[in-house]
């Protein structure tokens, strides 16, 4: 019973794992094929340091994802904020805030495409980060509700009986509060925000595609070992970035 | 939250404008305008150079195109697939969610974590991936020749079951961890009890945890099931071209036909589609007694 109780477990990681595995391997290949080894080198990390238009798409989705992220922490947060305070009542606007999170992301970006045409707004890094900052302010407005409901409100009314000001108690008693949620929203818009392509897709311009942009052309249109490079590199981080999470909010917990 | 509604309903204050009012013009402008837009975009017809002409009676027009033989086939293709890879995923996913809960605890979070690392990883990367894997000169090719068990390469990519793997791949995680957390909800009491009673564990499971998790087992089904429905990305590059789900027509429509009027409608289509299922979804939680 026990080991057929475990079996399903080590058959999907088995799944999910082979893949990224392959790819490694795959990395370290000297062929110019993406799929047959023909012995281990690490030529194409070369290769892929030397891309240019990789290194564009890199930093174009850190300026997208660090802009998005900074808008919505703000309106996300004031949001959260005024739902709680004064559309407490209110169900239609906490619904609304949390509409982009669920609605498909290719519903959102031809809605987008079509509102930037309409308005005769260039399609450029600006469009797509206002566009991240859509979906990134309804996960930033929903980890910081989230927060709100578990802090003490009686902790606000204690600063306005002694004398604080509105903006005083706000930003020294209600945002410290506040802080692991905002922390925690931001991190995870900035995460979506790296990643996302398909609303990228649809509001970037020609010009300046984002790097999931570009990976899509390359796995597109002439494969190489370098994807495999490329996406060894971006495994590697995202799974340090996963861990150190994981570690860090064990330890807050333990805290 | 009492005390806290002491400004609702009353007049505007300051506060309640700073507060409430960047957040929610954002949302007007950039998510309630875009979607009005595709709702009005359906009273029109694609222009003779590329742009919308009005012309009367195009809505219906435009929604008729729906039944077309050649669009209804791909609308209920990809329901097909959707609903293939979500119930590939629940048989997969529901045994592994229990597993992880009979793990001791420590050892919980990491065999979670482990489920959803891959997940945090760039989606196109992850789907690249299985072309490496099932190419006709792929990982899964040679090591069947290579061992002998066929003399020529499956055809394995550009198929629908590549698109189904691709996507199950892809939002496998979305039902292992509402699952996880409906099973360890279960109360262990129950699970005692039944034990008490006789009952050998896969008797449990069945008589006990499963009724008790099905609200566990709705949420992950729609987690897997919605952005299966929608996506564009597996099809394209796992189908080749000849997988054509909603998600692809849509993204033609508005970029290769131009024809930005039935592309809208494909969108409501979609969305009108998924709104009732999260609407049965609701109502079969609350029946369920769910949450």
């Amino acid at each position: 019973m026990r080991r057929a109780t475990f079996l399903p477990l080590w058959l999907t990681y088995a799944f999910l794992y082979t893949p990224v595995v392959v790819l490694v391997v795959m990395s370290f290949n000297r062929s110019d094929s993406p799929y047959e080894w023909s012995g281990f080198s690490t030529a194409w990390y070369g290769t892929l340091a030397g891309d240019d238009e990789v290194l564009r798409g890199l930093v174009n989705t850190l300026i997208v994802a660090a802009g998005a992220t900074a808008l919505s922490t703000v309106l996300g947060t004031l949001l959260a904020v005024g739902l709680a305070r004064h559309a407490s009542r209110s169900r239609l606007l906490p619904a609304l805030s949390v509409v982009p999170a669920v609605l498909p992301d290719i519903v959102l970006a031809i809605g987008l495409l079509a509102f930037y045409s309409l308005v005769s707004a260039t399609l450029g890094l600006h469009s797509v980060l206002l566009a991240h900052t859509v979906f990134g302010l309804a996960f930033v407005t929903a980890v910081v509700r989230t927060r709100i409901a578990h802090v003490d409100p009686s902790l606000e009314e204690a600063s306005r009986d002694l004398g604080a000001g509105e903006v005083t108690t706000f930003l020294r008693i209600t945002l410290p509060t506040l802080a692991p949620g905002i922390v925690a929203g931001a991190l995870l818009t900035f995460t979506l925000s790296l990643d996302e392509f398909v609303i990228a897709f649809f509001t970037a311009g020609p010009k300046d595609p984002t790097l999931p942009i570009v990976i899509y052309s390359m796995i597109r249109f002439g494969v190489t070992p370098e994807i495999n490079a490329l996406a060894t590199l971006l495994l590697a981080v995202s799974f340090t970035v996963v861990i150190a999470a994981q570690r860090v909010s064990r330890l807050t917990e333990a805290l | 939250m009492a005390g806290r509604g002491r400004a609702a309903g009353g007049p505007p204050s300051r506060a309640r404008l700073v507060l409430l009012g960047p957040g929610l013009s954002y949302l007007a402008v950039l998510l309630l305008l875009p979607l009005a837009l595709l709702i009005g975009y359906t009273a029109f017809r694609r222009g003779r150079f590329g742009g919308i002409a009005y012309e009367d009676g195009s809505t219906g027009e435009n929604f008729a195109r729906l039944t077309d033989p050649l669009y209804a086939g791909v609308l209920t293709d990809s329901l097909r697939i959707a609903a293939v890879t979500t119930l590939l995923a629940l048989l997969l996913g529901y045994p592994t969610a229990y597993a992880i809960s009979r793990l001791p605890g420590r050892w919980r979070t990491v065999a979670l974590v482990l489920v959803v690392l891959p997940f945090w990883t760039n989606f196109l990367i992850r789907t690249y991936a299985w072309i490496v894997l099932l190419s006709s000169r792929g990982v899964v090719n040679s090591a069947l020749t290579g061992i002998g068990v066929i003399d020529r390469p499956l055809k394995l990519l550009y198929t629908e079951p590549a698109v189904v793997l691709g996507l199950l791949y892809a939002y496998l995680p979305l039902m292992v961890l509402p699952l996880y957390s409906a099973i360890e909800r279960v109360d262990p009491r129950l699970l005692e009890a039944s034990a008490d009673l006789g009952a050998r564990p896969a008797r449990t499971l069945w008589s006990v945890t499963l009724p008790h998790t099905l609200p566990g087992v709705l949420t992950g089904c729609v987690f897997v099931f919605v952005p299966s429905l929608g996506n564009f990305v597996v099809p394209e590059l796992l189908g080749g071209g000849h997988t054509v789900m909603v998600g692809n027509l849509i993204r033609d429509q508005f970029l290769t036909a131009r024809d930005w009027p039935f592309g809208s409608v494909l969108a409501l289509a979609l969305m009108a589609f998924l709104v009732l299922l999260l609407m049965a979804q609701a109502w079969a939680g609350r029946r369920l007694g769910g949450r």
